[in-house]
């Protein structure tokens, strides 16, 4: 029954949106998106998928039609990839604040000055803080499955979701990919709900300014300040986890695949030095912990699924038997280290769990990094921790440094 | 009551209790637009005057559903709209952008640019007050020469307004019109006329605004008639490439009686430190602008 | 389509009166129409009302006679500039006119 095809992480993402039966689709295309873009044309020109395709004049106004085309009560989707997804910065901020289940797809690729178009993931990290759900994907299949989880996700909450992939490694690497049955889907994911919608039957205005304070409407109830309203979206966060675990539960009881809800674990039962990362660095850490089993290190991988809501809780309990930890990172938050090394070892503040941290940044700008070398790097920094080395200065990976 | 006013909807979709200034051209000119596009309208608005007259959470007094978005995303909001509203079925209803000459003659351009390029079946609107006013009076590329704003506050504006008309018109939209509040039935009808029109349509608002140009509040319909009968602000239409001077503008056409500059600027305190070759490098460009009109006007 | 009505996640406003409060207490001049000289009022029909055409706040009823709602007239003197027979004076608030 099941319908499995060679294909590349951006198709996967195509499908997935096709699947999720998207009404509106706004894109510009930049490497290694734009691949994306033209399949969603392909599918909408062809007749496949019966939505409409706003080609955009640039990623600030795709967004832009996205957050107009959900207030009016359409499922919309959009990709892009490094400095695109920097245009969009105002506009991230403006979709989650605006509550609008928006899912795009950001194609992991490193930003500019100076050029480059290889991949690494400083275009998504630096957009951390705009109120997206942030959801790291390691291979292809998981990118189709994940983008259709996506939107259960983020119409549940009503808050936006970045389905980040790397680019290259895996929107233009070929891997089999299983697709769902179309009606599996529909039953999976039902037709999009709006909380509320930009009717002439209902004239309101939405995202009018706020004041600093609350302030009562015309029936005299008190009604929120900015900072109430602000605190909505935060709660919002804060409630997704459990519908992230939830909607990979049934996913996997739905279509027999499961690629963890806010983290997955590999050789993790009885692992003492803990790999971690997110997407492709941390699959690509899978093989170098079996490469550190094979020396008699009890090597072991956490990935990390979700960034934001940054899954402290369940990371905490994940790494709980952990003697020494190595995150690997594809981007940094300049003048100190990686930003999901930082966050890592703030959710281990007060905790049982004081195990030493190394922090290694590698594969900016596409510069290659195997497994062999993030084994090299895990095993040297096993050897400092025995020696009672518990800090060191984050490690540029297979960078000459000088 | 004479015949002309008896067919405007007599209906106010602007309830009274608004933030705008005492004698805001920019509400007297949206009471208008609205009342021409109807119940059936979805209005989109950025950063601006207009945004603040939409009013503060959780009270509006515009009866038309409205989506405030970005300072520079106007035109790509309503790209949104018009195709969600499609996905939607909902063919029925009329999506209007509206932002302020800031918020298209400089940050919107480039969206608005690409929804009018596209097509969109959509109205936008540049309500021009001719600076930034709802950040303070600061200038803007449509603030005209020699006049004095908050980020031109001795030596005055050094260039002449953007001619934004050429621009849009560049674009081979479906309507392209220029109003004044001070011609509310001009400006209206331009609307009921825009309304029933398929694809991209323009409609350019000369607003005068009492505080940024610093006249007396009583004086805002004068002023806008002052700005069109001196040829500033021309009232016009273009539709398949055909230009037609409408109401004022057309009789000032015919008969030639248009003011000199002067009788409008000396009225405003944002030109007191206009010097006389400024006066007349204005009084030029108008001269130039109107003649060509006029010439397209006869074509 | 339908909506999970959820009205306080976004900044979604409804339609009330007065959103800025009772802007008549931004006047200092206050529109008085004196009826013998307005022409609806002298005709005793619909006529004229430039001043409802002209107000940018909406608050000038076009009925015979001419009202104006004071609770929000905002006092900007356009209506008595307007105005072709010079009906309308403008009067200092607090001060009786006559
Ligand atoms: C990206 C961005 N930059 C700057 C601003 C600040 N801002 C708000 S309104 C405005 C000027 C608006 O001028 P205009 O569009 O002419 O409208 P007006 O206020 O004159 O009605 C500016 C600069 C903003 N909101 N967003
Ligand atoms: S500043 Fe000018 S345009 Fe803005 S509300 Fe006041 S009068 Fe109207
Ligand atoms: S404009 Fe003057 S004359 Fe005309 S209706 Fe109003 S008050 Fe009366
Ligand atoms: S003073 Fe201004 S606000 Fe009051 S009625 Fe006259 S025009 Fe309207
Ligand atoms: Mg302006």
């Amino acid at each position: 029954m099941s319908n499995v095809q060679i294909m590349t992480g951006n198709q996967a993402a195509a499908i997935g949106a096709k699947l999720s039966s998207v009404q509106v689709i706004a894109a510009y295309p930049i490497t290694p998106q734009s691949q994306l873009a033209e399949i969603l044309s392909q599918y909408i020109e062809g007749g496949e998928l019966k939505a409409e395709y706003v080609r955009v004049e640039g990623e600030h106004s795709a967004l832009t039609v996205c957050i107009s085309a959900s207030t009016v009560g359409a499922r919309v989707f959009t990709a892009t990839s490094a400095n695109g997804l920097l245009y969009m910065h105002e506009q991230l901020h403006w979709a989650a604040g605006s509550r609008l289940p928006i899912v795009m797809c950001c194609v992991n690729r490193g930003v500019g000055a100076p050029w480059t178009i290889f991949n690494d993931q400083q275009d998504s990290i630096s957009q951390r803080d705009t109120g997206w759900i942030q959801i790291y994907c390691r291979n292809n299949q998981e990118i189709l499955d994940t983008v259709i989880q996506a939107y259960r996700i983020a119409e549940e909450v009503y808050a936006p979701v970045m389905v980040c992939y790397d680019g290259f490694v895996l929107s233009h690497t070929m891997m089999p990919v299983a697709i769902p049955d179309p009606e599996l889907v529909k039953d999976f994911l039902p037709p999009y709900q709006a909380h509320t919608i930009l009717s002439p039957e209902d004239p309101r205005t939405l995202n009018a300014v706020l004041f600093p304070w609350r302030r009562a409407n015309s029936e005299g109830v008190l009604c929120d300040g900015y900072m109430e309203m602000r605190y909505k979206l935060q709660a919002a966060l804060e409630r997704s986890p459990a519908v992230i675990e939830e909607t990979s539960r049934r996913f996997a009881e739905v279509f027999g695949r499961d690629h963890g809800g806010l983290s997955w674990g590999y050789r993790m039962e009885d692992a003492e030095l803990v790999m971690t990362g997110m997407g492709s660095i941390a699959s690509e850490a899978m093989q170098a912990a079996d490469m550190l089993r094979d020396e008699g290190i009890k090597a072991g991988v956490v990935g990390i699924r979700v960034f934001r809501p940054f899954p402290a809780k369940t990371l905490k309990e994940a790494f709980r038997g952990a003697k020494g930890i190595v995150i690997f990172e594809k981007g940094i938050s300049y003048g100190y280290e990686g930003a999901l090394c930082s966050d890592l070892k703030a959710a281990f503040y007060g905790s049982e769990n004081q195990a030493p941290a190394h922090n290694y940044i590698a594969g900016l700008g596409g510069r290659d990094v195997k497994a062999r070398e993030l084994a090299d790097a895990a095993r040297a920094s096993w050897m400092e921790m025995q020696t009672g080395i518990v800090e060191k200065p984050t490690t540029w990976l297979n960078c000459y440094t000088g | 009551m004479p015949e002309n006013l008896f067919k405007i909807n007599a209906k106010e979709y602007i309830l009274p209790g608004t933030r705008a200034c005492q004698g805001c051209g920019l509400s007297l000119a949206y009471r208008y637009a609205l009342k021409a596009l109807r119940e059936n309208t979805i209005v989109t608005l950025p950063a601006c005057c207009l945004c603040v007259l939409h009013g503060i959470y959780p009270s509006t007094p515009v009866m038309i559903p409205a989506l405030n978005n970005s300072f520079a995303s106007t035109a790509a909001s309503a790209s949104g709209l018009v195709a969600g509203l499609q996905a939607m079925n909902r063919t029925d209803i009329t999506v209007m952008a509206i932002a302020g000459d800031g918020g298209t003659f400089d940050m919107g351009i480039q969206a608005l640019s690409g929804a009018a390029e596209r097509g969109t079946d959509f109205i936008y609107v540049c309500y021009d007050n001719e600076g930034y006013m709802n950040t303070g009076t600061q200038r803007s590329s449509a603030t005209p020469m020699g006049a004095l704003t908050t980020t031109t506050p001795i030596a005055t504006k050094q260039q002449h307004k953007k001619d934004f008309l050429k621009i849009m018109e560049a674009h081979d939209i479906a309507y392209l019109a220029t109003a004044s509040p001070s011609y509310p039935i001009d400006l209206y009808d331009k609307f009921v006329k825009a309304k029933k029109i398929k694809g991209t349509r323009y409609i350019h608002l000369y607003i005068p605004c009492p505080p940024g140009w610093a006249y007396s509040p009583k004086d805002t319909v004068k002023m806008g008639r002052l700005a069109v009968e001196t040829g500033i602000a021309p009232l016009f239409e273009i539709e398949n490439g055909k230009f037609r001077f409408t109401g004022r503008s057309k009789s000032m056409a015919e008969r030639g009686n248009r003011l000199p500059v002067i009788n409008y600027l000396e009225k405003q305190g944002r030109f007191k430190k206009m010097n006389i070759e400024q006066l007349q490098q204005v009084q030029h460009w108008v001269d130039g602008k109107w003649q060509e009109y006029q010439r397209r006007s006869q074509e | 389509m339908t909506t999970k009505k959820d009205d306080s996640i976004s900044a979604m406003c409804t339609v009330a009166i007065g959103e800025a409060g009772k802007t008549g207490d931004w006047r200092s001049l206050r529109p008085v129409i004196n009826h013998a000289k307005c022409i609806p009022s002298v005709k005793k029909k619909s006529a004229c009302f430039l001043c409802w055409l002209y107000c940018p706040e909406g608050v000038v009823k076009a009925t015979v006679p001419v009202e104006i709602d004071l609770d929000y007239c905002k006092g900007c003197g356009v209506c008595a500039e307007e105005c072709p027979a010079k009906a309308i004076t403008m009067v200092r608030e607090g001060e009786d006119h006559e």
